[in-house]
């Protein structure tokens, strides 16, 4: 029996071979191939770059692949590789404003400068099973309007801002370089860079459920939906002995800004306050309850009241959101501790028999 | 071993020990930092592992960084080289970096653990690293990270003494059994991980340098060789560690921490060293417990 704990590593073994064969399923129907992931799972590639934090579909789809559909298991596969690679240098910030867009829409205006863009959406579908989709289905068609000059797209935010509406976004230092979460720890109070690239990473479930906590009252900001945009932007990067900026290449991302509850002081008169949110690839739900739950854990830089509501708690937010940091800790209970199982039974044995020596002691005095 | 056959090869596609030189030197100069302050927890930035937070990356990390090609390696979870997760890191090791590993504590130079120190006592040329999961004695009495650095500043434990005040007023013991908080050099209460209680006197004045590692929470902290490591406690409730009353069913040791296992659902029960290395050599040199005398006869 004694030898029942021995043999772990051939164990091991045993378990990836059937892991393996588990991933491939049934070898009598065809592998799915890299391509088909990206191509029609492509909000699940979407997510896992985004909370991967690296931009590659291919990778991502491989990791989707390999992960068994099993997105935080695939994100994980996708940081850990991001890890192992060089750092060239950082780009310059995208030019959000300067999107080709595929979708944007507005709740704040009936109609707004370039229109309200629906794309791609999910919105307005009835959500009946399509039970054509279960055979082969033809290639839909869709016919696409000219996506609009974007000088004619202003952003919903410069619109209220030329009135003075919205508070202004202004760089606090030009000079100084953003924090980066992935080569140093956290160190609370934060600032909005490293709030924003924490929320970015963080997962999609635990950030929807905070954003969806403010909008049932803890910590209720009154959010809209100032603009949605999706879209392909250039990334661009200055080369020293260039002495300017190339575009390197172009990158999908979903960027939102939510108008909130305005405020104002003796000096400065009412104005709506900013959330805002950016993922790579179409994430609409991660980006929208990224912006809510920025603009909550801006409360302190704004004057708010602290009313010890989750969302707006920034090391309960930050400290939690990052998926595969969850899962790896939660999911390490599955490891041995019979070591410490040990020590908490000798004691609770001895406080028991204590327990029952007093008993024992009360019962014959009586 | 049996399975060392079977071991993976050394794969020269990785970096030696897989993290990055340049990673390795910011890990280097947290461990140095960590050294000349005893027990004080130095941010780092952790990096992701191709191993899961929370399964070794703080002490996979802290080993990476200081493994040579000529160190000898040694990785345990609960006291034993085979338990799945100690043979997982064993194995990352082997293939990443191609360092001997070995089973016997006395061989190693470098031993990483997870929830428990060795039997034998360790030497000056060797390094314990342990696995980390809260790296942060106070966490559990106060989460905020704000809040127990500022305490930890002020070198302000209160919070901790009344916590241990407590358990003997509601308990009539201390019940903590494991990680059980020590203060090093008279300064920083500090976390030993979670290794049982019965470990702590080990800690106290160790030739050997311990270092602690804990990736998920980025923190890097040390324990310099023969520095002392008191566990807290009260004059009129001093501090015991756990014991036994049987010896080990195996190799009848009377002093090793055991492991209890079910053997039926009658109440069997066996009791054997949670250090496989320490209960084999005892065994080897001719030790008898009072289930191989049984065997025996």
């Amino acid at each position: 029996m004694y030898v029942a704990v021995k043999g772990g590593e051939k164990a091991i073994r045993n378990a990836h071979r059937l892991l393996a064969k588990e991933r491939r399923g049934d070898p009598g129907i065809a592998e799915v191939s890299v391509p088909q992931i990206d191509g029609q799972l492509s909000l699940a590639v979407d997510r896992v770059m985004t909370e991967g934090s690296l931009y590659d579909r291919t990778l991502a789809a491989l990791a989707i692949k390999q992960a068994r559909g099993d997105l935080i298991e695939a994100i994980f596969l996708v940081r850990a590789y991001r890890t192992t690679l060089p750092r060239f240098g950082g780009s310059e910030p995208i030019k959000t404003s300067e999107m080709v867009i595929r979708r944007r829409i507005s709740a704040t205006f009936k109609d707004v400068p370039g229109g309200q863009l629906l794309g791609p959406t999910f919105d307005y579908t009835h959500r009946l099973i399509d039970f054509s989709l279960a055979a082969e289905s033809d290639c839909p068609i869709a016919d696409l309007a000219p996506s609009p000059d974007n000088a004619a797209v202003p952003t919903i935010a410069s619109i209220l801002d030329r009135e003075g509406l919205v508070e202004t976004e202004v760089d606090s230092d030009p000079t100084a370089v953003p924090g980066d979460v992935t080569s140093g720890a956290l160190d609370f109070p934060t600032g909005r860079d490293v709030r924003l690239q924490t929320l970015a990473r963080g997962d999609e479930g635990f950030l929807l459920a905070l954003g969806y906590s403010t909008q049932r009252g803890y910590a209720r900001n009154h959010a809209f939906a100032g603009e949605i945009r999706v879209g392909t932007v250039a990334v661009e990067m200055f080369v020293e002995e260039l002495g300017f900026a190339v575009p390197i290449g172009e990158i999908t991302v979903t960027e939102v800004q939510m108008v909130n509850q305005f405020k104002g002081s003796s000096t400065v008169p009412p104005q709506f306050t900013r959330g805002y949110g950016l993922s790579f690839g179409h994430c609409e739900r991660k980006t929208m309850s990224m912006a809510l739950v920025d603009r909550a854990l801006r409360g302190r830089e704004l004057g708010e009241d602290h009313v010890g509501a989750p969302a707006q708690d920034e090391e309960f937010v930050l400290s939690h959101c990052d998926n595969v940091q969850a899962t790896g800790f939660v999911e390490h209970l599955k490891l041995p501790h019979y070591v410490d199982f040990q020590s908490e039974l000798e004691l609770v044995r001895k406080m028991r028999r204590e327990a029952a020596a007093r008993a024992g002691a009360q019962e014959a005095a009586e | 071993m049996s399975t060392a056959a079977e071991a993976p090869k050394y794969d020269p596609a990785y970096n030696f020990a897989f993290l990055d030189e340049q990673t390795k030197r910011m890990i280097r100069r947290a461990i140095l930092k960590a050294i000349a302050i005893p027990g004080y927890q130095v941010p780092f930035a952790s990096r992701e592992m191709p191993m899961p937070y929370g399964w070794g990356t703080g002490g996979m990390q802290v080993t990476a960084a200081i493994l040579g090609p000529e160190d000898r390696l040694k990785v345990i979870d609960q006291g034993a080289d085979d338990t799945t997760n100690a043979v997982s890191i064993r194995n990352f090791f082997r293939r990443t970096a191609g360092v001997e590993t070995t089973e016997r504590t006395a061989d190693a130079t470098i031993i990483q653990t997870r929830h428990r120190i060795p039997e034998l006592p360790l030497r000056e040329d060797q390094i314990l690293v342990y696995q980390v999961p809260i790296p942060e004695p106070l966490r559990f009495l106060e989460p905020r990270e704000t809040e127990t650095r500022t305490l930890h500043a002020l070198k302000e434990y209160g919070l901790m003494h009344v916590k241990l005040y407590e358990d003997i007023a509601i308990h009539g013991h201390i019940a903590t059994t494991y990680a059980y908080p020590v203060q090093v050099s008279g300064r920083y209460i500090t976390d030993p991980s979670p290794t049982p209680k019965f470990d702590n006197p080990k800690m106290n004045h160790m030739p050997a340098l311990q270092l602690f590692g804990a990736g998920r929470e980025k923190r890097i902290y040390a324990i310099p060789p023969y520095t002392e490591v008191a566990s807290l406690d009260f004059e009129d409730h001093p501090f015991t560690i756990q014991a036994w009353d049987r010896p080990c069913d195996i190799c009848g040791a009377e002093d090793t921490f055991l492991d209890e296992m079910v053997t039926d659902d009658q109440g069997g029960r066996m009791f054997i060293c949670s250090d496989s290395d320490h209960c084999e050599r005892r065994r080897t040199a001719g030790h008898t417990g009072p289930m191989t005398r049984d065997a025996a006869e």
